[in-house]
């Protein structure tokens, strides 16, 4: 079976604040398909890392290279359309959810049909939610909008930082479902933060520990979580 | 009651200050009892307010009667002096200083120069300097009030911010319905004053002519030019202030600067 392609390669990637490394000389590949979670405890530095993966902070030296191009050369919108990401808490803007899916591809001058928003609802569960209004949505159905509106710029790999952690316990399994069935529906690149090793070994096919912003472990579930 | 017992001028104008700043202090006592703590701020504005408009008038009744460059240099001063006050209220944002300035100079000098030259302003020091410094200490009030509520905004909508760079939009278009309320309620007191001119308030400029022999009809004409000039200064102030300001809160990657705590600024390179 050949090898799949690296998507995503980070080459002794680190971000220091006031001369303390929140993460440090990390260097991973993500091949396509493949799911790596970030495992660690609270300010190990998992979603410092995944911050720097789309460049919404600096890092203080290395790189990461996205389909083998060096990402510092490509535009940070385009970058950021190309690596999507879903954050603890939903932040969707206000107005309608079909508003809230059409805003990536509105950044680029595209238009996202209602048919292509209808069955990005359809995919999230949310069918008949289109023209609502997002302020009367619960947490859960906005975890799912905003993995719907990521999923609408059609992303070569999603991040995912703790999509769950702020949901409560129905809603975290519901949304946690549907994450798994759209990354493997789809064959989606994704980097996952967690905190939960239990959901890490669930949702993903790698596992990378961090403590100190250092890789301490890094490989396959089985390797990392079970070994 | 003063009156009877000052009868020399500036004791007089002493006495009443001192009566005007108790009256301000009881009020931040009142501000105290509901836990707003403005006494030392308040303290250091009385003071500093007095004494530099009595240097001010010291100064203007020898300027007043110097040539007419005198009349440029001041305001220049007085524009100068604006940007240093105003950039206070956008604590935190690298180059606000240079912001202020240019959008106060921007402002109130672009609408100054265009009416002195219209002959709208009068080019003689004793007007000129009135009428520019009304212009110029409004831009400076319009400009805080924009950049104030610019910072507040951004820090408390950070997530949101992100979010919108995160699915590919530019750091103008992230930004942008902060940079557009920031603009509006900056003009809130300007629009409010042109509103309620002559029904609320009679302004200082107009009874000033009218004491001075104005026909009253002219004088209260000359007003509503002074509230329009006002406003189109500090409009314009505003809008240069808030589109400058926007790029110095995102590097030119389009990393957001701007983030509560630690002095707010964030530790991205400002030119990554």
């Amino acid at each position: 079976m050949p090898e799949k392609s690296i998507v995503l390669r980070t080459d002794l990637l680190s971000r220091s604040i006031q001369n303390r490394k929140l993460v440090d000389d990390i260097t991973v590949e993500v091949r396509a398909g493949e799911v790596l979670a970030v495992v660690g405890s609270s300010g190990s530095g998992k979603s410092s890392f995944l911050r720097l993966l789309n460049r919404l902070d600096e890092p203080s030296s290395g790189t990461v290279f996205l389909e083998d191009i060096d990402y510092r050369t490509i535009p940070p919108c385009e970058l950021r359309r190309k690596v999507g990401m879903v954050t603890q808490r939903a932040f969707l803007f206000p107005g309608t959810v079909y508003e809230n899916l059409q805003f990536g591809p509105k950044q680029r001058g595209e238009e996202l049909s209602e048919n292509l928003a209808q069955e990005l609802l359809d995919g999230v569960g949310l069918s008949s939610y289109l023209m609502r209004d997002v302020t009367h949505l619960s947490g859960g159905e906005a975890q799912r909008i905003s993995i719907a509106r990521a999923l609408a710029n059609t992303p070569s790999v999603l991040l995912l930082d703790e999509p769950t952690s702020a949901l409560d316990d129905e809603s975290k399994s519901g949304v946690e479902g549907l994450l798994h069935d759209i990354i493997r529906k789809r064959r989606l690149t994704c980097v996952m933060v967690t905190h939960d090793v239990a959901q890490a070994a669930r949702m993903a096919t790698h596992v990378m520990m961090l403590a100190d912003g250092r890789v301490i472990k890094e490989g396959t579930v089985k390797e990392v979580l079970h070994a | 009651m003063l009156n009877r017992l000052f009868t020399d001028q500036l004791q007089l104008g002493l006495a009443q200050s001192a009566v005007a700043a108790l009256l301000v202090f009881v009020v931040v006592l009142l501000g105290r009892w509901r836990k707003v703590h403005l006494e030392r701020e308040v303290a250091i504005a009385l003071v500093r307010g007095l004494v530099q408009i009595i240097a001010v008038g010291s100064v203007l009744v020898v300027l007043l009667r110097g040539p007419q460059w005198t009349g440029a240099f001041l305001l220049a001063a007085m524009i100068l002096a604006a940007g240093a006050i105003s950039t206070k209220r956008a604590k935190g944002i690298p180059g606000s200083l240079l912001v202020s300035t240019c959008s106060i100079a921007c402002g109130s000098g672009s609408v100054i120069a265009i009416m002195t030259w219209l002959g709208v302003i009068d080019t003689a020091i004793t007007s000129l300097i009135p009428v520019g410094s009304m212009l110029i200490a409004n831009a400076m009030n319009t400009n805080g009030l924009a950049l104030n509520r610019f910072r507040s905004d951004v820090l408390a909508h950070v997530g949101e911010i992100e979010t919108a760079l995160a699915l590919g939009a530019s750091s103008k278009q992230s930004i942008a319905p902060y940079v557009q309320a920031s603009f509006e309620t900056s003009l809130i007191p300007a629009i409010d004053s042109l509103r309620s001119l002559g029904i609320v308030w009679i302004p200082g400029l107009m009874a000033g002519m009218l004491l001075s022999g104005s026909r009253p009809i002219y004088a209260a004409i000359y007003q509503f030019v002074v509230i329009a000039m006002i406003f189109a200064s500090s409009s314009l102030t505003s809008l240069v202030s808030t589109m400058l300001i926007s790029s110095h809160v995102f590097t030119s990657a389009d990393q957001l600067l701007l983030r509560p705590g630690n002095g707010e600024i964030g530790t991205q390179a400002k030119k990554a």
